[in-house]
């Protein structure tokens, strides 16, 4: 795993733990936007490359809101926000 | 402007709103009730003969020069010390009081040496000026008596001399100390004809004594008792020119006062609307690393970092740069190159870099250095108001009653601003200070904390939302504001969460360490004790909860309805000196200038149409980010304006890791920095004093910066930038900052009505500045929030993952000092070095018994992430547990000990928490070792210089 990876999975976890208060629905909401603007989308191609694998530590919350960015995100990582 | 003395009217303004009118010597003129016949005389054109009065302190009534005669009234009051009333009629010139002011003048003038031809002040010296004026011409007393002109001279402080025998005991330097800087550091020692001036006690100078070098002293001495070494060294400033402060964010103005093209001393300018005349011992005397004999003034390039470095012409650095980026566009796309601004250049040299990276790098892997310090500012406050800025103005402080001070040291790291504090709390207002140390502010001369809670490091949010829960549940908040102001239902939710007795003070103390009724109390100071304004700096800022702290500030100011008036509101005290400006800029990955998203497809075309060019619609990659994607090989190249990564950013064995990696390192500054180490190419900067542009302070402020001298590189930075540009195509042809600000205010909605010659109209401005504000807003939020209705957030306290355990069990924390800044690159190159010549980490006695430490020790420092050495001061400024140290210099590396953890918001570093263990030591750490050597490799200069 490298650098991007790495930081990419400490970094979702985190986000979606400072959202969770929200409670489930909200907080993935919340952590999917965030990720959305921040992100560059090299960071956003690492993590979705890693969703396949189930044990690489991205928290459930994290995880569903990589999942439903990705979902609404082309193979390069960007997103039709315009 | 030519040389000129700045004006001194003799006594303070009177804010009274109520007018006086009276006659002195037959002009009949009108000034504010409770100015002083002095000030009067002076603002109706008259001036009456003083020395022991200037109008930066109080009037003192001493020197008995300035008497005048006043009809009605009997004998010669002194001018200074009586307020004007109405009807008085004031004669300031007669035969009697010439005749009592010349034997004033000749008392003094017996014990005073007369070397004025060979004395420093000769032609600026108050005491020879009013000696004149009085019409002196004999002194009958001779100099056969006692006198005082054989005493020492102390010249102990590396700036200024004091010279008793000059000293005409009129006591403004003791005034100047204890009213304008509140250090109290001078005092007049003896009585009589014994009385001198004193620094400390009888066994201190200057340099040993509290003293804390603001200057103050010297710009109040009438003679030349206090004055400038660099005046007698060069001489008499023939010019002056006013400029903004380089170093931290309150954005002091001076007047450069020079002689010919050499800089004589730097004079806080009284019309200073963020220093109100004054200084501190940086921006004052600090300047002369401009001149130092390690600033680099030739471009430098290398094929390898290991290789020496090779002086070449602009044209061929430029070139080789330019081909450098460019092949690595055409190999890996533009998302391998980038660019960091900096937080010490100007708006205009900031705006340019990222422009360049946007439009001609072709991507948004832009960044700043702001990342590490105040990025959480932008998100919380954005989220709370609408606005990435502070509330207030500096004067706002003015008004407060209560002043909450959490992770911020004003005294070493804003110290004019905290001299303006002081005087506040000194009138009595209130004072509560959230940190770890003991800082000055909580017990100093005349000054004393109602409230220190000195929290456990990394727990910012649970001892905000402690005190939350007692206003809430103590029915402390301002319902009535909440109502009209914020978002009802988010405040109930708020409300709800804050008043669990989870959150409670004594529920929360085992976490934060700060006893329950002494939060209790303070929060109720807070929400009950009138004007309650927030102070807050990097301790709020650099944490894993950075963003969550800045926002649970947010909470707890409109919760007590303390925002949109003056004296109240959330101020975060920026730490270099155009991080405003830097982040106004468009210096973030995600966001355009102004702070517009780059999603936002209206706002990307705008630029796109002034720029010719078409933007990415995705943010870029912030700088650990940067660093990360080196290390994976997908980030190739990066031009760094004015910043030293390596000494700044945390886990320095990382960055260097992503330095090292990259085939394309430009740093563009002044000095071969820690990152130029990694470097291939070297652009040499230009100072503060040789350029053009407006630096934007913490209060919002615009100022100008005005060049004083031609650089000693040849460019000013925003023309290297061009340069760059240039040669990759860009076309640009900017010939001065002024229209690269109209620029930015043609595409910038907050600096709309911002332009050269406006701000050299009006001194400053203050954003926003539009047609709403067409004069700018010193308070923002007044009759409502940016973003409509106040957005209160539930700030969940989550634990840092850093944790203390058995390996490491300390906490470390790391900061500034008052004479140094930032990475010392500065004020390393200058006499600042006198007063801290070394990085020291402070450990609590205890901690140190346990260890076998006594202060001056040579301690091992080390982190899960690295160890470097230090020497241990003992003292219980900090508790048991917890050290503390700075990271001004490089041969402490400080960051090789910090961790990867970082914001969760905004990937800000968590300086502040770092578990550590701390134990004795005979050397340095083998990285210091090796990086030593890398050092001295890496410096390495072939000088052979090719034609141009």
């Amino acid at each position: 795993m490298n650098e991007t990876a790495h930081s990419v999975i400490r970094m979702a976890n985190q986000i979606a733990r400072n959202f969770e208060i929200l409670g489930k629905e909200a907080a993935v909401a919340a952590t999917q936007d965030h990720i959305a603007s921040f992100w560059d989308r090299r960071m956003k191609a690492a993590a979705f490359g890693l969703l396949p694998s189930a044990d690489v530590g991205f928290s459930p919350l994290a995880r569903e809101a990589l999942e439903r960015l990705a979902g609404e995100t082309d193979g390069a990582g960007h997103q039709d926000a315009g | 402007m030519g040389y000129e003395r700045q004006a001194d009217l003799g006594t303070p303004p009177s804010a009274s709103a109520d007018s006086v009118e009276l006659t002195i010597d037959g002009r009949q003129i009108s000034v504010p009730a409770g100015t002083s016949v002095m000030r009067a005389a002076a603002q109706s054109g008259g001036h009456i003969p003083k020395l022991c009065a200037t109008d930066s302190i109080k009037s003192f009534g001493s020197c008995r020069l300035c008497l005048v005669e006043i009809d009605g009234m009997r004998g010669t009051p002194a001018s200074c010390t009586t307020p004007v009333s109405e009807g008085m009629v004031v004669h300031t010139q007669t035969q009697r009081l010439q005749k009592l002011r010349r034997s004033v003048m000749e008392l003094y003038i017996s014990d005073h040496p007369l070397d004025c031809l060979t004395c420093s002040a000769n032609n600026d010296c108050e005491l020879q000026d009013e000696a004149a004026a009085v019409g002196l011409r004999d002194v009958r007393f001779g100099y056969e008596g006692s006198n005082h002109l054989g005493l020492d001279v102390d010249s102990s402080n590396p700036y200024f001399d004091f010279d008793p025998s000059k000293c005409i005991a009129c006591s403004r330097c003791v005034r100047a100390c204890d009213e304008i800087q509140g250090t109290f550091a001078l005092t007049m020692d003896g009585r009589g004809f014994e009385s001198k001036i004193s620094a400390g006690t009888r066994d201190d100078d200057f340099l040993s004594s509290e003293c804390v070098s603001c200057g103050a002293c010297v710009q109040a001495c009438p003679t030349a008792a206090l004055d400038e070494k660099a005046v007698k060294e060069i001489g008499r400033p023939e010019r002056a020119v006013v400029t903004t402060c380089a170093y931290c964010g309150v954005g002091c103005t001076f007047r450069a006062e020079m002689r010919g093209e050499q800089l004589v001393r730097m004079v806080p300018w009284k019309d200073g609307k963020a220093n109100r005349g004054h200084s501190c011992v940086k921006g004052r005397f600090a300047w002369g690393y401009a001149n130092h004999q390690d600033r680099i003034t030739s471009p430098m390039i290398r094929d390898h970092i290991d290789e020496p470095w090779r002086e070449v012409s602009w044209d061929e650095a430029i070139a080789f740069a330019a081909a450098r980026i460019d092949a690595i566009r055409i190999r890996h796309g533009s998302e391998a190159l980038g660019g960091i601004t900096s937080s010490r250049c100007t708006n205009e040299e900031t705006f340019l870099v990222q422009k360049m990276v946007r439009s001609v790098f072709g991507t948004n892997n832009v960044d700043t250095c702001a990342r590490v310090c105040h990025s959480p500012t932008g998100y919380g406050l954005k989220t709370a108001f609408g606005t990435s800025a502070g509330t207030q103005d500096f004067d706002s402080v003015e008004h407060s009653d209560v002043i909450l001070v959490i992770g911020a040291n004003p005294t070493d790291g804003h110290p004019v601003f905290a001299s303006r504090m002081k005087r506040r709390l000194r009138q009595g207002a209130k004072l509560i200070v959230i940190d770890p140390r003991r800082i000055d502010l909580v017990r100093s001369p005349h000054i004393e904390a109602a409230h220190h809670l000195p929290l456990q490091p990394g727990t910012n949010v649970a001892v905000l939302t402690a005190m939350a829960h007692v206003i809430v549940t103590e029915n402390l908040a301002d319902e009535t504001f909440i109502r009209e102001r914020c978002d009802w239902q988010e405040y109930d939710d708020w409300r709800q969460f804050v008043s669990d007795s989870r959150h409670s003070p004594e529920a929360l103390e085992s976490v934060t360490r700060v006893p329950a009724n002494e939060l209790r109390q303070a929060a109720r100071l807070f929400a009950t004790g009138g004007n309650g304004a927030i102070y807050y700096g990097l301790g709020v800022t650099e944490h894993s909860q950075g963003s969550s702290t800045v926002m649970a500030i947010a909470n707890l100011a409109m919760a007590t309805g303390n925002i949109g008036r003056p004296g109240v509101g959330v101020n975060p005290l920026r730490g270099q000196n155009n991080v405003q400006g830097a982040c106004d800029m468009g210096s973030f990955p995600h966001e355009l200038p102004g702070y517009r998203h780059v999603h936002e497809a209206d706002t990307r075309q705008l630029f796109e149409r002034e720029w010719g060019t078409t933007l990415d619609a995705e943010p870029g990659l912030r700088i650990p980010n940067m660093l990360d994607a080196a290390v994976d090989g997908t980030f190739k190249a990066i031009y760094i304006q004015g910043e030293d990564i390596l000494q700044s950013d945390p886990n320095t064995r990382h960055v260097a890791a992503g330095l090292a990696a990259m085939e394309c390192v430009v740093v563009h500054d002044l000095f071969l920095n820690e990152t130029a180490n990694y470097a291939h190419v070297f652009l040499p900067g230009s100072t503060f004093l040789e350029k053009n542009g407006t630096f934007t302070n913490a209060e919002r402020r615009i100022q100008p910066v005005r060049k004083v001298m031609q650089p000693a590189n040849g460019f000013e930075d925003w023309e290297v930038t061009q340069l760059l540009a240039n040669a990759l195509g860009a076309g640009w042809s900017y010939s001065h900052p002024a229209e690269i600000l109209d620029e930015i205010a043609c595409l910038t909605p907050s600096f709309a009505g911002v332009s050269w010659s406006r701000l050299e109209q009006v001194g400053s401005l203050q954003w926003p500045v539009n047609e709403q504000h067409p004069d700018g807003a010193p308070v923002m939020h007044m009759d409502g929030f940016v973003r409509g209705k106040g957005k209160f957030v539930v700030t969940d306290y989550v634990p840092t993952d850093e944790k203390t355990g058995p390996r490491f069990p300390l906490l470390l924390t790391t900061g500034r000092i008052l004479s140094h800044y930032n990475v010392g690159a500065q004020t390393r190159r200058t006499k600042n070095t006198a007063w801290h010549p070394e990085d020291l980490l402070e450990m609590h006695p205890a901690d140190a018994e346990n260890r076998g430490l006594k202060d001056g020790d040579w301690t091992r420092l080390a982190s899960r992430t690295g160890e470097t050495t230090l020497r241990v001061k003992v003292t219980d400024r900090v508790a048991p547990g917890v050290v503390y140290t700075t990271f001004h210099h490089p041969e402490t590396q400080a960051n090789v000990v910090t961790t990867d953890y970082s914001d969760w918001a905004t990937n800000c570093p968590e300086y502040k928490v770092t578990a550590v263990q701390v134990m004795p030591s005979n050397g340095p750490s083998d990285w210091q070792e090796d990086y030593s050597k890398r050092t001295d490799r890496s410096r390495r200069v072939i000088e052979d210089v090719p034609a141009e």
